[in-house]
């Protein structure tokens, strides 16, 4: 007990004087190297409301960027929780379009909504148990894995539908995912699924002994299976519910946008690492959270919308999140190194 | 003379063709610390993860206390009171140091079928004893393994075997990579496990470490065991000479 008191101690000793800001502020970017995204997103939104008048901070504009959040922000979260079981998956946004047009061509078959979904659901998890079990059965990096997943589901979901967007019947309940809620109706009920899925998420990898145990498998997968882990279950799970988030998300797209385009998706399992790693996520696997790679997925969609409000060629939107994706990993690792030595010297 | 506490009966294992273990027979007496030596590929390793529980045999016989017993995985090492300690592969460096003590045994709250929330402020005041009781000093339990210089892991990794209440303590090259202080430190806490009522295995390439701190030595090469004497009726160049 003595000795707490003392390094507590210590530690006011630390934070006072000239150098303690600076080290008290790398403490506690080391703790939470999310708040650095956080903190950018701030910058961006003001930037973004002076530039363009205050159109982006508008209702009609929230709106849409509150749409399109819980959908990227969903394929994030379940690709960050991946790569911090140290996998990864690229067939995403390929998932992202298979289950929306699963369930359009089985309602239109005459099956009832829920179970459609359901079902749907299932061959997210069908997907995601395959690219976990030819990853971890024959020892092959995620990354080809789920690279010929991406290739093999987008083609399904061409051959499915032949190529046109099968139509979405209008007596869906669609409106359990897309009815606007909230004051001035600037949410859709998909944000309320995003952010009960996301706490569920966020509680699950920070507070419960999976969460410990994926942080494990992925931080140090021989420790991890030393220490007792059960570490294909792990990383199965991981996978499954990777695919499943994917294919929900871009189910609730579809309803929202009414058309099951056999090509939405296309491109998003870049944008949902890049997500990941600009909230702070660790490409070697064991470091990252729930709430950075939200972070992330927000600030991806804030910087697009804030571009073309502040009328910038909207084709430099990609340039911008290459930018940033650099830019983040450059600055997580110095001062992750910088944190040290600080930290080493002191 | 009393029930071994483990006692290996012709145990034999096979990696792809190699016959890595050739019937090996070791007792290990309860309160003794017994050191195993060998050249790289003498099937020291192999004869230890199968005690962890990280390999299995393909032939012969363990048992725990007179026990016959299968050690299926890890988990049930630990269950039969069997902790081991490994040169570098035990800790996980991108977690706190609560959350590594813990891996795979964390104090929940509450749980269904296994899983459930971590009980964070038993787990740090837990993991703060579990370091104070192996006279180890750190500030806090939320520091990252990375943040540990190697002794303080190899502290770390001690803390969480003796915090489990281990019955035999296995120690796998623990002081590789250490500065000689360290070492010493390790080696020191070695000796004193019959003290503390804990069964040691130390394997070292270190001649002179084991000869330090061990009661019995066992040498192995080429998958058997050449050698098998207490310390005071052996010397290093023996020792040497069966390698």
């Amino acid at each position: 007990m003595s000795q707490l008191v003392r390094a507590k101690a210590e530690d006011a000793v630390l934070t006072t004087g000239s150098g303690g800001t600076v080290r008290k502020l790398f403490r506690i970017y080391l703790e939470k190297p999310e708040l650095a995204g956080v903190a950018l997103l701030a910058v961006l939104t003001l930037v973004f409301a002076i530039r363009s008048n205050g159109v982006f901070l508008s209702v009609d504009n929230l709106r849409g960027v509150f749409g399109l959040l819980p959908e990227v922000g969903l394929v994030s979260i379940g690709v960050t929780v991946l790569m911090i079981c140290g996998e990864f998956d690229l067939s995403v946004g390929s998932m992202f379009a298979l289950m929306p047009i699963s369930v359009a061509l089985m309602t239109n078959h005459g099956v009832p909504f829920g179970l459609a979904m359901l079902l749907g659901l299932a061959i997210g998890a069908v997907v995601g148990f395959a690219n976990g079990f030819i990853t971890l059965a024959f020892h092959i990096p995620s990354f080809i894995t789920t690279l010929g997943m991406l290739f093999i589901v987008r083609s399904l979901t061409v051959v499915l539908t032949g190529g046109f967007p099968p139509l979405l019947s209008s007596d869906l309940p669609i409106g359990i995912f897309t009815q606007f809620v909230g004051p001035a109706g600037i949410l859709r009920v998909s944000f309320i699924w995003f952010v009960v899925i996301a706490l569920v998420a966020g509680v699950l990898l920070g507070g419960s002994n999976f969460g410990n145990w994926v942080r494990a498998t992925g931080g140090f997968f021989e420790a991890a299976k030393s220490m007792g882990v059960p570490v294909w279950r792990v990383k199965m799970a991981c996978f499954i519910v990777c695919s499943m988030l994917a294919g929900f998300a871009g189910t609730i797209q579809v309803f929202r946008l009414g058309s099951a385009l056999p090509s939405i998706g296309d491109g998003l399992e870049l944008q949902a690492v890049a997500a990941a790693v600009i909230g702070g996520t660790a490409l070697t696997g064991g470091v990252g959270t729930v709430f950075g790679a939200i972070v992330g997925a927000l600030l991806i969609r804030v910087i697009d919308n804030g571009l073309v409000l502040s009328q910038v060629d909207a084709n430099w939107f990609k340039f911008a999140v290459g930018g940033l994706t650099i830019f983040a990993v450059v600055a997580n690792s110095w001062l992750r190194r910088t944190a040290r030595r600080i930290k080493v010297e002191g | 003379m009393t029930t071994p506490l483990i006692a290996v009966r012709d145990l034999h294992k096979w990696y792809s063709g190699v016959h890595a273990l050739k019937g090996v027979c070791l007792d290990v007496q309860p309160g003794e610390v017994c050191g195993l030596v060998g050249d790289n590929g003498a099937g020291k390793s192999t004869l230890i993860k199968i005690l962890a529980g990280v390999h299995r045999p393909d032939g012969g016989e363990i048992r725990i206390g007179g026990q016959l017993v299968e050690i299926a995985s890890p988990k049930a090492a630990m269950k039969l009171g069997i902790e081991t300690i490994y040169q570098d592969n035990s800790m996980v460096p991108t977690m706190s140091i609560a959350r590594n003590l813990f891996i795979g045994r964390e104090p929940l709250r509450f749980a269904i079928g296994g899983l459930g929330l971590i009980d964070h402020r038993h787990m740090r005041a837990d993991a703060m004893r579990a370091i104070a009781n192996i006279d180890l000093h750190l500030r806090s339990p939320d520091a990252l393994l990375s943040e540990l210089s190697g002794g303080q892991r190899q502290g770390v990794a001690i803390a969480r075997a003796m915090h489990f209440k281990s019955r035999v303590l296995i120690l796998d090259e623990p002081t590789n990579h250490l500065s000689v202080k360290e070492t010493n430190k390790v080696l020191a806490f070695v000796r004193s496990l019959p003290a503390q009522g804990v069964t040691g295995i130390l394997i070292s390439h270190n001649l002179h470490h084991v000869f330090e701190s061990c009661d019995r030595i066992v040498a192995m090469a080429r998958g058997e065991i050449v050698l098998d004497k207490p310390v005071r009726e052996t010397n290093v160049d023996e020792v040497s000479d069966v390698l």
